[in-house]
């Protein structure tokens, strides 16, 4: 951990803890009834604010889940040389890739 | 220090650093079960149908707790780091983990 | 359990990094100390027993050792405390510490860290001119009384888990330190010091366990001092404050 990377983490801790509310309060409202791919893809489709809000959340998480797992990886094993930043860095790409993934697919299902 | 281990700062400690690995190990799945919409609504339904089998619900409830939990024991951190919070009672901990069940509770009683 | 003919049994770790358990039996007797106990085994059965004390009565700090599992003060611990069902109590040297010899450690890198940490009071390099005037109830002097007592004792260091998983860790009691003289509103070396504390084994890598803040035998609380840190190094690196 250094100044960058906590001002990262907890800053985008903040965010996630909106994000995340919504999120929760979004999939609890939604499964109401049961989970269809037609119910999920009719609120998705073509909706900006969707396409903003997940992209928000997709870069939140990419930078906020490997900071966290560099701190547990540093403390309970021996791994804390340069290469696990390297490899966090690429977890990180492809949470984000993956994550945009996903949200295109059900933008523009 | 085994002793440490019952103290309530270690486990809201524990609870939030597990919950925050099941959630990284269980995101890239997430985002993957996602786009299986880029083949279509009924390629996402299908996977969907998967879904409902029972041990795959109690997975799905568990991670909605896991985010539950890692979110209360958050705002628990941050209360602590930015808004000088003096937390020193188990009502604390105790309040983040209960609201976290209600989630799940929630969630289970809404689906399906 | 009352009365003194009760016997104590107690489990003392002999050796250094290697070595192993003896066990001694010892009267129990009325409001003995955990102190007490380890003095009586020193002076009447085994003379070799090395263990630190000096004030034995709850000022110096000397005398911390791990009882049952816990980092405490002996002088301060009665045997009523901890002497659980079967009359038995486990004392072993303070957690996160290189053993010297039997129940003694080496202090030296909990005082190195507190070096490192900047734990010291900077004048800069103008004598004052003048009495610094620090009003009692400012902020700054409020926060700095709450913390400033610690003695040094190394309970919370061995408390603390990231000390045991980051051996580089600075640690609770020297983070707190640092703490009193960021707002030591007399003190120069501020901007040196926040750099010292917030390196990967600075105060970011305490993740609010708090049992430093649950052992301390004054009462302190280094979370506190360390959210303090946290909060300085957030402002002075987005703002340079």
């Amino acid at each position: 951990m250094n100044p960058a990377l906590f001002i990262a983490q907890r800053l985008t801790a903040f965010l996630l803890a909106l994000a995340v509310a919504v999120h929760l309060t979004t999939i609890l409202y939604a499964v109401h009834g049961g989970l269809s791919a037609g119910e999920i893809l009719a609120r998705t489709r073509g909706s900006l604010a969707f396409l903003f809000f997940y992209s928000v959340f997709v870069i939140a998480v990419a930078i906020h889940a490997p900071i966290g797992l560099r701190n547990v990886i540093r403390e309970w094993t021996a791994w804390r040389s340069r290469s696990l930043d390297v490899a966090l860095v690429l977890f990180s790409l492809v949470l984000l890739a993956l994550g945009f993934r996903a949200v295109f697919a059900v933008y523009a299902a | 220090m085994r002793a440490s281990h019952t103290q309530r700062g270690f486990i809201a400690a524990m609870l939030h650093r597990l919950s925050g690995i099941a959630l990284a190990v269980f995101l890239p799945l997430h985002f993957l079960a996602l786009a299986t919409a880029l083949n279509g609504a009924n390629a996402l339904d299908s996977f969907l149908a998967l879904t409902r089998q029972p041990l795959v619900q109690f997975a799905e409830w568990g991670i909605v707790v896991a985010l539950a939990v890692h979110m209360m024991l958050g705002l628990r951190v941050l209360a602590i780091e930015f808004f000088n919070f003096h937390e020193k009672t188990l009502a604390a901990l105790s309040i983040c983990v209960a609201a976290a069940f209600a989630v799940g509770l929630a969630l289970i009683l809404n689906a399906g | 359990m009352t009365g003194s003919a009760a016997a104590l049994e107690v489990e003392i770790w002999r050796g250094a990094e290697e070595g192993s358990f003896q066990i001694f039996t010892t009267p129990r007797r009325e409001h003995q100390t955990v102190l007490d106990v380890v003095t009586e085994i020193q002076r009447e059965q085994d003379p070799t027993l090395s263990y630190r004390f000096a004030c034995r009565v709850g000022i110096c700090g000397s005398c911390a050792m791990m009882v049952n599992g816990r980092p405490r003060w002996t002088c301060r611990t009665r045997v009523n405390e901890v002497i659980g069902e079967e009359n038995h109590i486990r004392l072993e040297p303070l957690r996160n510490f290189t053993v010297v010899k039997d129940l003694a450690v080496e202090m030296t890198r909990f005082f190195d860290k507190w070096k490192d940490a900047r734990g010291y009071f900077e004048p800069g390099d103008k004598p004052a001119e003048d009495f610094a005037v620090v009003k009692p109830d400012s902020k700054k002097r409020r926060a700095v009384d709450e913390h400033i007592e610690c003695i040094g004792c190394g309970v919370c260091y061995s408390a603390c888990d990231v000390v045991e998983w980051d051996k580089d860790y600075l640690g609770p009691a020297a983070l707190n330190r640092a703490w009193t003289l960021v707002n030591d509103v007399r003190d120069k070396g501020n901007a040196e010091r926040l750099d010292a504390i917030s390196k990967s084994e600075g105060c970011q890598a305490c993740h609010t366990h708090m049992n430093c803040t649950q052992f301390c035998p004054k009462s302190l609380a280094p979370t506190y001092s360390i959210s303090g840190l946290k909060r300085a190094v957030f402002w002075h690196s987005l703002f340079g404050k």
